[in-house]
């Protein structure tokens, strides 16, 4: 186990940046979920910690010890790959052996680690199957036992889940972070799933176009977000946002583009005579029989909850009820806005107003 | 209810051709005619012929009579032809070898991230491209006994006195048909290995080099397991071409010095056409048949999946 820092690490594949300076602190043990949009630059900096791209400038610490020049094997990590890189000539036991193996380790050390890490994942009945004889979860779990057996500094997983269906991604999902409780590696994860992140992870550092955009625990994230792009990437559906500006005579009002005056209640510095986007969360819409009478565009009733696209202050936004609503697309609502979780962003620099 | 009239009543009754022209299996028929009818013409029949021709005592101008086992009863104890085989057999695997060595390695430098990398991968092609008879003139050239060029630059290094005899001396006519040989197959090994370890997920070797593999351990335990199966196949075709090889040989040496370099085929060809004995050139030539059908079963069984690369199922 051990610490990892990246301290203003670049990257660019030719003249061309693909990673622009990013600081990032990992404690000891954290679970570290890195997510973005395609192209963010995410998994090019997991590869760079994992030594299969080279560091343009800027340092990578492990457990306080640069690693820049390090080949791989001597970073003593493991990796978890998206497509699982099994070895498909080996069993599952010799893909989970192979490190050891490698190490010239003594048979009986290897099968002690190897059948342990088996019985860890549930995979003691299937070590003489290849790797095409299993299923993509079990291949997964393999994947994770190669990493476990090494008993590596820090674990690093590439968007290990997105080759899986949607029901073995949530059933892994809750595996590998029962896995980290119980093994309390560091860990490093990357995805583009803003959902995988929330749920499992410590820590996320939201990433965009080669830069860390906010780094935080998964709540502080939905409920601080820095600026306009981690407020509409984290959270689903997403924030809703009206653009306008505030009312000039009264400042604890935003009026939108169409007219429509949308409560505030915190009176905000150096907003007023700007062009604002009011952030609203889908959650925090109420039904209010004495509220805003909005058409409704789209119903989706799932059952727990009611999913609903409204016409409302210039803009199709999108409502959560805990009700059962029995109004169709056309049919007007009337709803309320609980002004207490509204977020201010100034819409030419997407940062997000502070009273 | 009324009972669905029934087509073949009320139809008004279809020609003979259009009839056909809708039955699945006529038509497959057809359609499989021309291919079976060349295959018949060019391979079935010559290969008929050939076996036939083994069996009689056909000289050019003059149609044989079946004489049995008769042209093998003399090649059986005619020194030559044990020669021949001997040559063959030697020829193929020394340049199999070669080939398989030499095309691994340079498919394996073709692999990494060179600058010009589509450059070399088409220059490598080139002597595969030239015709055989073409190349092989520029290696009787580069093998004369005078004007080598070889012969040339290693006297004015200083290394050696007077020009090699490379084609005049049974071991160095041996040693350069086969060198020539090897240069003209490695592409094929090449560029057929390069296309299977561009297969192998880059993903693989870097999970090896994280779980600690050197590149060699890496060759060794990913990358040359993975490609067994296209080698069984590139070295099985590799060694039917090299084993039937005629034109190379007939360039360069005719099989001389004293018969050193002549191949089965070789051999065939010369007691056949310049000598006239037809059927004793296809008995040679049948001669050639159970090696090859033994390379062919050495690969059907080598090539036969491995356990790990079937599909699902328990």
């Amino acid at each position: 186990m051990a610490t990892v820092q990246f301290a203003e690490v670049k990257k660019s594949f030719g003249a061309f940046p693909v990673i622009k300076g990013v600081n990032i602190d990992i404690e000891d043990g954290e679970f570290v979920i890195l997510v973005g949009p395609s192209g963010c630059g995410k998994s090019t900096l997991l590869r760079m910690l994992a030594g299969l791209e080279n560091i343009s400038g800027g340092e990578i610490r492990i457990g306080g010890r640069q690693v820049n020049n390090l080949p791989p094997k001597e970073r003593d990590i493991a990796m978890v790959f998206q497509n699982y890189a099994l070895y498909p000539h080996m069993t599952v036991a010799k893909n989970m052996a192979f490190s050891l193996m490698l190490n010239s380790a003594p048979q009986a050390e290897i099968d002690k680690r190897v059948n342990y890490a088996a019985g860890i994942l549930g995979l003691t009945n299937l070590l003489d199957r290849y790797p095409r004889q299993l299923s993509g979860g079990q291949r997964q779990r393999v994947a994770m036992g190669r990493a476990i057996v090494r008993d590596p500094q820090v674990f690093l997983f590439d968007e290990p889940l997105s080759n899986l269906d949607a029901k073995l991604r949530v059933a892994m999902r809750a595996e590998i972070k029962e896995l980290h409780q119980r093994l309390k590696t560091t860990t490093v994860y990357v995805t583009h799933d803003q959902i995988e992140a929330m749920t499992m992870a410590d820590k996320i550092v939201v990433m965009h176009d080669g830069r860390v955009e906010q780094i935080g625990s998964p709540l502080e994230l939905y409920d601080r977000p820095n600026n306009l792009f981690v407020a509409s990437f984290i959270g689903s559906p997403a924030m809703n946002m009206i653009k306008g500006r505030l009312d000039p005579q009264d400042p604890m009002h935003f009026v939108a583009k169409d007219g429509t005056r949308l409560p505030l209640t915190r009176a905000y510095a150096n907003a007023a005579g700007r062009d604002l986007v009011y952030g609203l969360r889908p959650e925090y819409i109420r039904l209010d029989p004495n509220g805003y009478s909005v058409p409704v565009v789209v119903t989706e009733p799932t059952g727990y909850e009611t999913q609903m696209v409204v016409q409302f202050g210039g803009a199709e936004v999108s409502c959560v009820f805990r009700e059962r609503i029995p109004a169709r697309p056309g049919e007007n609502i009337s709803i309320t806005i609980d002004a207490e979780h509204v977020h201010l962003f100034d819409e030419q620099t997407g940062m997000r107003l502070t009273a | 209810m009324t009972m669905p009239s029934s087509a073949g009543q009320n139809a008004p009754q279809r020609s003979l051709g259009a009839r056909l022209g809708n039955n699945r299996d006529f038509l497959g028929f057809l359609f499989m005619l021309p291919a079976a009818v060349f295959l018949l013409c060019f391979l079935t029949y010559p290969l008929g012929l050939g076996v036939w021709l083994g069996f009689t005592d056909t000289k050019i101008g003059r149609d044989g009579i079946f004489i049995g086992l008769e042209n093998y009863q003399f090649l059986w104890s005619d020194s030559v032809f044990w020669m021949s085989v001997f040559n063959t057999v030697l020829y193929t695997t020394v340049a199999s070898v070669l080939k398989f060595a030499l095309g691994l390695w340079l498919a394996l430098l073709l692999n990494e991230h060179l600058p010009f990398k589509s450059f070399f991968r088409a220059i490598v092609l080139l002597p595969w491209v030239v015709p055989t008879v073409l190349s092989a003139l520029a290696f009787w050239w580069i093998y004369d006994a005078q004007f080598s060029i070889v012969s040339w630059s290693l006297m004015k290094m200083g290394l050696i006195d007077a020009p090699i005899n490379f084609l005049g001396d049974p071991t160095n006519a041996r040693a350069s048909v086969i060198a020539a040989n090897v240069w003209r197959g490695i592409p094929f090994v090449a560029i057929s290995l390069l296309a299977g370890l561009q297969t192998i997920p880059a993903s693989l070797q870097e999970a090896a080099s994280l779980d600690g593999a050197s590149s060699w351990q890496r060759f060794r335990h990913v990358t040359l397991p993975m490609l067994t199966p296209i080698i069984a196949v590139v070295m099985t075709f590799s060694v039917l071409f090299t084993f039937t090889d005629f034109q190379l040989i007939y360039v360069l040496t005719k099989g001389g010095p004293v018969n050193a370099t002549h191949l089965m085929a070789t051999l065939s060809f010369q007691r056949a056409i310049p000598g006239g004995q037809l059927g004793e050139g296809a008995a040679i030539a049948v001669a050639m048949v159970p090696f090859l059908l033994a390379a062919i079963m050495f690969s059907f069984f080598g090539l036969q999946r491995r356990k790990w690369q079937q599909g699902g199922g328990d």
